[in-house]
């Protein structure tokens, strides 16, 4: 399941871009992979994140992998309801399963993100 | 299957003890005990007679795995069978009554078995000196960092080197220690790619951390070379024995060029886990980095009446000073050392070989039915992948709960991460080919059915005294403790 009308990293996380606000998750391919999701850490509301750095880190049972933001800016809100129940990502990775919404400072980035047809070539290579 | 609690076999009345009457010329426990100790309800204890709370553990302690009930494959792990002669010789009185701060004179036993054991250690790992002190493996790795950075002083080295196919405590005591840690990808044979470390080794790098055998079971043939790369720039060769077992009596890290070598005496020496420890993680170092180890060392002088005296030595003024309390897990150092002495140098070599034999053996029986990523020949455990048995619906870790159907313990799962839906394999040398066997049929059925009949296979476990758990539950509901009435 890759929506059409998102764009995507290549560390599987997917962004819905509205004006200059980005919204965040993982895709469901990476939902997937990791299994049930136990807990995720989040970065505080007002932080930076920058393009492909680590700005959280999510666990599931079978592993810990960072979260890299797909693009840079100040976070503006993030996902509070997945402290208490993360395996929100598993069972809605694009929708309540969202994990943060940042204002863009650096609009080229989105550029450099995959098209979803690009990003099922990355998942089919994998 | 047996699943109750003390407190549900609880009836009034039952006891497993007889105290006397407080006699009546103490004029009752009020004139005795100030208020404030006096209870003032019941005790809310469970009530029940000796052999009832026996039968309640013996019931329960059948239900759990362990390597005296079964195959125990667990890759990385070692989790080979420990010999009981072991705890007999740990247990006796002149070690297990030891005070921890008994004067040396006291103890000449116990520091006398303590240094021959550094020798024999040396001999193994070909390490000019042992310290018994750290608490296991990942204890060893953090002392040997601590060491690497007093040995590099004023250098201002901060880059640790690992390759991705470490053990994941490396990372972990990278960062412990205050390192950068620069990761190196393996090669497309599963091993250190010499062109890629030489383009890493630099002015800032502290050491180099290597598995050999690797966590593939693949034993680093360029070892020569990796050591050159990682001594001209001036970095430290460390090796992460937890794979030891594969080399005991054929190879010695020493030789092999590596300047610190950790021991996993739990593991490679047999001596009981898995359950949480104690472990025990001797460090084997060369003579340059003596000065730096841990506080104290035993050491030696010629004695007055016997021929030796032997002494804790604090005097080590570079010395990285403690890791552990007191003298390390001391226990586990003797159960090893009686395993070292009743096998001798051909035994050990035995078990080298034969941990090796028995990982091919399992290795060349199941890469028809699974894919193995990495086809060479091993050392002792090797890694599957369940890639095709993922093109029907069945992921591995479905494949490991179906294997505990069959009284055998799951493979290490989902690691190394290079290898996708791994399985990591470990026979170690405790099973006879009867039981590998077993294994083999068993792993064929499950290939079977993933393809035939996937259900079967993803609605296990059913023959566990638990089936199919809530993982995510299990890791997020921690406290499970059945609660008292009256503390609460």
């Amino acid at each position: 399941m890759i929506p059409e009308e998102l764009k995507y990293s290549k560390e599987h996380e997917w962004v819905k871009i509205d004006g200059d606000i980005a919204t965040v998750g993982i895709t469901d391919y990476a939902q997937g992979e990791l299994g049930d999701i136990v807990f995720i850490e989040l970065p505080a509301v007002g932080s930076k994140v920058e393009f492909m750095k680590p700005f959280g880190t999510i666990e599931a049972v079978k592993a810990v992998s960072d979260l890299f933001s797909p693009i840079s800016g100040e976070v503006t809100e993030i996902n509070t309801a997945l402290e208490d129940d993360a395996g929100i990502i598993n069972s809605s990775p694009y929708g309540d399963g969202w994990i943060i919404k940042v204002k863009i400072s650096d609009p080229s980035e989105i550029n450099k993100l995959l098209d979803p047809d690009g990003y099922k070539n990355l998942i089919d290579q994998d | 299957m047996y699943d109750k609690l003390l407190i549900e076999l609880s009836r009034p009345g039952h006891t497993g003890f007889s105290l006397p009457e407080l006699p009546e010329y103490y004029g009752g426990a009020e004139s005795i005990l100030p208020s404030s100790c006096l209870r003032k309800s019941e005790l809310d204890l469970p009530e029940l007679s000796e052999p009832e709370v026996v039968r309640h553990f013996i019931a329960l302690s059948v239900k759990n795995h362990h390597i005296d009930k079964g195959i125990y494959p667990l890759g990385s792990c070692t989790m080979k069978y420990n010999p009981k002669v072991n705890d007999v010789i740990a247990s006796l009185p002149g070690f297990s009554s030891a005070h921890p701060h008994s004067p040396a004179d006291c103890v000449q036993g116990t520091l006398e078995l303590m240094y021959d054991m550094q020798n024999i250690l040396a001999a193994i790992s070909g390490m000019d000196s042992i310290t018994l002190q750290p608490a296991a493996g990942a204890s060893g790795e953090f002392t040997a960092l601590l060491m690497m950075k007093a040995y590099h002083k004023k250098q201002n080295r901060k880059n640790i080197i690992i390759p991705d196919s470490a053990h994941g405590t490396n990372p972990a005591s990278v960062a412990l220690a205050g390192y950068n840690m620069v990761k190196l990808p393996s090669n497309n044979k599963g091993l250190i790619d010499t062109e890629k470390l030489a383009s890493v080794c630099d002015k800032d790098t502290a050491g180099f951390m290597l598995t050999n055998p690797n966590t593939l079971g693949l034993f680093e043939n360029d070892i020569e070379k990796i050591a050159t790369i990682v001594h001209e720039s001036g970095g430290l060769l460390y090796m992460d024995g937890a794979n030891l077992n594969a080399l005991l009596g054929l190879v010695r890290p020493g030789d092999m060029g590596f300047d610190i070598v950790h021991f996993n005496l739990h593991k490679t020496l047999s001596t009981p886990h898995g359950g949480g420890g104690p472990g025990g993680g001797a460090l084997g170092v060369k003579s340059f980095l003596e000065p730096f180890l841990p506080i104290p060392v035993v050491s030696r002088k010629s004695g007055k009446t016997e021929k030796y005296t032997y002494f804790l030595d604090f005097n080590r003024p570079d010395s990285i000073g403690k890791v552990h309390g007191f003298y390390g897990n001391v226990a586990i150092a003797i159960m090893a050392y009686a395993f070292i002495r009743q096998l001798g140098p051909e035994g050990l070599k035995n078990i080298a070989k034969t941990a090796i034999i028995n990982a091919n053996y399992l290795k060349e029986n199941l890469k028809e039915d699974y894919i193995l990523p990495y086809d060479s020949p091993c050392m002792h455990e090797f890694v599957l992948s369940g890639d095709k048995q993922l093109e029907h619906g069945v992921k591995t870790s479905a494949i490991a709960k179906r294997i505990l159907d069959f009284g055998i313990h799951a493979p290490t799962v989902y690691f190394p991460l290079i290898v996708h839906e791994a399985l990591m394999i470990e026979p170690t040398e405790s099973e006879s080919k009867q039981s590998l066997d077993y294994f083999i049929s068993v792993m064929k059925q499950i290939a079977r059915e993933a393809k035939e009949n996937p259900e079967i296979v993803n609605s296990a476990p059913t023959n566990t005294p638990v089936g199919k758990l809530d993982e995510a539950k299990a890791s997020k509901n921690l406290d499970v403790c059945w609660k008292s009435k009256v503390y609460k």
